[in-house]
């Protein structure tokens, strides 16, 4: 398959490792080592040591193994996608279950394919049935095949739910504790929880987890969706002989949720764990991203469904020149670097303000920021006459400009503008004062009034319309 | 030169020559690099000459991983940005771009990857490649342009100490003093000198071996030789009047205009460009950009066999160049200066070996053209003189002779590549040439 290959680029990628090393890219999480923080999630591109061992070949760091466990049989049609604005696959959906080959033969693969990567991670995702000599029996073979840690699958919320695994479990945080227990008394490596993310709130099974003895967290799992309905059959989009169901939801567009979680758990104080995020990580952009809200190792799975394992070549050097570009020379100097600006509301600088400035020279007039301005935000944006001779005829453009005294700041301009750098936000206020709502509230006499608050805003020059 | 065309001003001069493909901006590359496909084995890098990985090179910028596509780019081709934009991508990258087979318009490859160079270049070209610790071997390579540059970088990074010797004032060969300024400018091709320079190789200008340096002498001094001259002498038109006032040779014209030093360049009022390669469009469209007044092109086949690009004779119809097909000159006429060429109309008879039909004059269709310049563009012959005195070195068709997959000619010490092995093709093939010599000699000096 590499044959046609220009013969000559594996001399310059030597050469290039070398030059990497300015940049140190390997972890430790919780004594799991590995030579960059990219490990495969367990899912399809994990489901055998052929993968495994092509995957390292490419780069990278470790690889969680598609859970093994329970006997299991898969049906077709198990993925759907949403596409947009003609990229393909915004976001993925499955149906698929955990691996379908059985114990025996996966733990012999896992035991091989260690043996010859001994330097990266191999970490054994497992899903039983809730009794603990059963959970005992397979820690004890997985930690026979020499691999580095074990993670519990909590998170599939389609299939094995409803045989009372995964999500089942993931769900009820009593659940989470007990089977944490069960294999954290058994298990002599590092055993890491992956939670679901269909809760209300994810701390109380991360504390769970660690109430379990769990070593780390990994999040998130797939999120519940169904994918869409077929207008001319009536059926649900992916179709299994006429019938479907909700699935695991999974890609680029579960990356801001996925953030959000694994932001929490890292701030928490009742847990302090090292945590493991997945969750729409397509490039080292997002990989950084999540890093920087406390994540130490980031599992991907769709990017690689989509595009294969080379993808690793530009996630560790796109990552590495970022770090050399700011200074950094190992990833503990970037890890949770973002965790202090995470805030409540209530803590937010209520005098803190910036309008929209529209530069007119990179201006192209489509106007979509004033129509946005006018329906869906605040009136202040006013349009001026510009005449612009467009193929020897003048038009009468609209040329946008903020009226600023008006503007609120709510930055929506700035998010339809289709040209970078035309649109900004900028700064007004003097940046002396600062005063959040809970500040606010104990100045001003409770319950606060309208009136008390208009006064406040009036004092500061914010007039609301 | 009797009819010198006015002089323009510096405004129309800048005007005429100004990029005529003007580069992408940073938001119009990200649409662009989002819009591929990010194919796997691609179409675009098998139909790349030099196996650029393209999609993968898009992706990075598409990452905002821009100095990591300049790596992928250099890791296959050395002369990057030269290539980006001189390179008839039509018929190369993009035409074999997935999307073509969608009725949709390619993705922008040439432009991508000149987003890429101007912005590494932009950023002072930080380090990339760390050349690996000395071999002990030298080698020299006899001409700075395209394909001794790739064999001299490819070289540097694997050890070697690299030695290159340059007949002109400055390097870069054809890079530098052969494409018109409205594609590339003398700074892209400098550029790209300096990073090969930045990975240790020593570049001598004014050095012409065989005059200022004696080839036994380099075959003492050096372990492996590449020759990458290129083809030296400009073919005549064998026809009375070659020898007039405002006879020129194509490249020498093409040369002078490169200095960007517009005024210094005198052009007729009227000017016959001979020959229809794409070395006579360049002409022929700078003598127009220039201030000639009636450009045309003389060539003795139709249309159908004229070896210019489609898209280089659009250029030039555009700008109002004429077209003498079947047309063959015989005489130049004039007493001093170049007055008129005379003519005669060909048609097509037999095909010939190569086949292409021959052209044979039609008896008594003989006709003047008054022109004030003439400028021959008809091909170039190699210096074989040169070549004569390394013993086993072999020629085949006007070109040396090479093994295809070692570069190493009859003489086992020496290796070639560029246009004096392919009689004259583009950058992109010098540049894959020097490469693959280089591991030719890395593989004849280490046995493997």
């Amino acid at each position: 398959m590499m044959e046609s290959r220009p013969r000559t680029g594996s001399i310059i990628s030597f050469l290039v490792g070398r030059e990497d090393l300015m940049v140190d890219l390997s972890i430790d999480f919780a004594g799991i080592r590995s030579p960059n923080p990219f490990w495969l999630a367990s899912a399809p591109p994990t489901n055998s040591s052929y993968q495994v061992c092509k995957a390292f070949e490419h780069g990278w760091g470790g690889a969680v193994w598609k859970t093994i466990g329970e006997p299991v049989m898969n049906v077709v049609n198990r993925y759907g996608a949403v596409d947009y604005n003609g990229q393909k696959i915004l976001g993925i959906n499955n149906i698929e279950l955990i691996s379908d080959r059985s114990v025996d033969v996966n733990l012999k693969e896992i035991a091989e394919t260690k043996r010859l990567w001994p330097d990266r991670a191999v970490i054994v995702s497992l899903m039983v049935e809730s009794k603990r000599e059963t959970w005992h029996d397979i820690v004890q073979r997985t930690i026979d095949t020499g691999c580095d840690a074990i993670e519990l699958n909590y998170g599939c919320p389609h299939g094995m739910s409803e045989r009372g695994m995964g999500a089942a479990v993931g769900q009820v945080p009593e659940y989470c504790t007990m089977i944490t227990e069960w294999v954290t008394e058994a298990s002599t490596i590092p055993v890491l929880v992956k939670l679901t993310p269909n809760v209300a709130d994810i701390r109380y099974p991360g504390r769970a987890a660690k109430k379990g003895g769990a070593d780390g967290i990994s999040l998130i799992n797939t999120i519940n969706t169904i994918m869409g309905v077929d207008l001319d059959t009536l059926e649900l989009k992916p179709s299994i002989d006429g019938k479907g169901g909700h699935g695991g939801y999974a890609g680029p567009a579960v990356k801001p949720i996925a953030l959000n979680m694994v932001s929490q758990l890292a701030v928490d104080s009742e847990i302090g764990l090292p945590i493991s995020a997945m969750g729409g990580v397509s490039t080292w952009r997002d990989a950084l991203e999540f890093i920087l809200l406390g994540a130490t190792s980031i599992q991907v799975c769709t990017a690689v469904m989509h595009y294969g394992f080379r993808i690793i070549d530009d996630m560790m050097e796109g990552m590495t020149n970022w770090m050399e570009e700011k200074g950094y020379s190992n990833l503990n100097e970037v890890r949770g670097k973002s965790l202090k600006c995470i805030t409540d509301f209530g803590s937010l600088n209520l005098l803190y303000k910036a309008v929209a400035r529209i530069d007119e020279s990179k201006c192209i007039q489509c106007n979509l920021c004033t129509i946005a301005c006018d329906d869906g935000a605040h009136q202040c944006i006013d349009v001026l006459p510009k005449p612009k001779e467009v193929n020897g005829s003048v038009l009468n453009l609209n040329q946008p400009q903020v009226r600023e005294e008006d503007c609120v700041g709510c930055r929506l301009c700035f998010l339809v503008c289709p040209v970078d750098g035309c649109i900004s936000m900028v700064r007004v206020d003097n940046g002396k004062e600062t005063i959040s709502w809970n500040e606010l509230m104990r100045q001003l006499p409770q319950p606060v009034t309208w009136e008390a608050l208009r006064q406040f805003q009036h004092k500061h020059g914010i007039e609301i319309h | 030169m009797k009819n010198i065309a006015p002089k323009l001003t510096s405004d129309q001069y800048e005007e005429n020559f100004a990029e005529i493909h003007p580069p992408l901006t940073p938001n119009s590359a990200t649409a662009e690099a989002q819009r591929c496909l990010y194919c796997y084995e691609s179409p675009c890098m098998k139909a790349c000459p030099t196996h650029i990985d393209i999609s993968t090179f898009i992706k990075k910028i598409a990452t905002g991983n821009v100095k990591g596509a300049a790596k992928t780019i250099l890791q296959s081709n050395w002369i990057a940005l030269t290539c980006a934009k001189a390179c008839p991508v039509d018929v190369l990258c993009e035409g074999a771009c997935v999307y073509n087979e969608r009725q949709e318009p390619p993705i922008q490859i040439g432009k991508l990857q000149r987003f890429a160079m101007d912005s590494y270049f932009q950023k002072g070209m930080p380090p990339l490649f760390s050349p690996a610790r000395k071999n002990g071997k030298s080698v020299a390579i006899i001409g700075a342009g395209p394909a001794g540059l790739a064999c001299a970088a490819e070289l540097a990074v694997m050890g070697y100490s690299v030695t290159m010797f340059e007949a002109k004032n400055m390097p870069g060969g054809l890079d530098t003093w052969g494409i018109a300024p409205y594609k590339v400018t003398q700074k892209d091709s400098l550029n790209e000198i300096k990073l090969v320079q930045s990975l240790g190789v020593d570049i001598k200008t004014n050095m012409r071996i065989g005059k200022d340096r004696g080839i036994d002498d380099l075959i003492q001094a050096y372990d492996a030789i590449f020759i990458g001259f290129g083809l030296g002498i400009a073919s005549n038109l064998e026809i009375p009047g070659e020898d007039l006032d405002g006879v020129v040779d194509a490249l020498d014209f093409i040369e002078k205009v490169t200095t960007r030093e517009w005024t210094s360049v005198d052009v007729g009022r009227r000017v016959a460009v001979i020959g229809a390669g794409n070395t006579a469009i360049d002409a022929v469209t700078e003598s127009r950009r220039l201030g000639a007044e009636q450009v045309m092109i003389i060539y003795r086949r139709s249309r159908t066999e004229m070896p210019a690009y489609d898209f280089e004779y659009e250029l030039a119809a555009n700008e109002g160049v004429f077209f003498h097909f079947l047309t063959a000159p015989v005489r130049i006429v004039g007493t001093k200066h170049v007055e008129a060429i005379e003519c005669v109309k060909m048609r097509l008879g037999k095909s010939d070996e190569d086949g292409r039909r021959r052209p044979e004059p039609i008896p008594g269709s003989e006709f003047q053209i008054p022109v004030d310049m003439v400028i021959k563009s008809v091909g170039q012959n190699i210096e074989a003189s040169f070549l004569s005195k390394i013993p086993g070195v072999k020629m085949s068709g006007g070109n040396v002779l090479v093994d295809p997959s070692s570069y190493q000619t009859g003489n086992p010490k020496f290796f070639a590549g560029g246009d004096c092995i392919n009689g004259g093709k583009e950058v992109v093939n010098a540049a894959y040439d020097g490469k693959q010599a280089a591991h030719g000699i890395d593989n004849f000096l280490f046995g493997r």
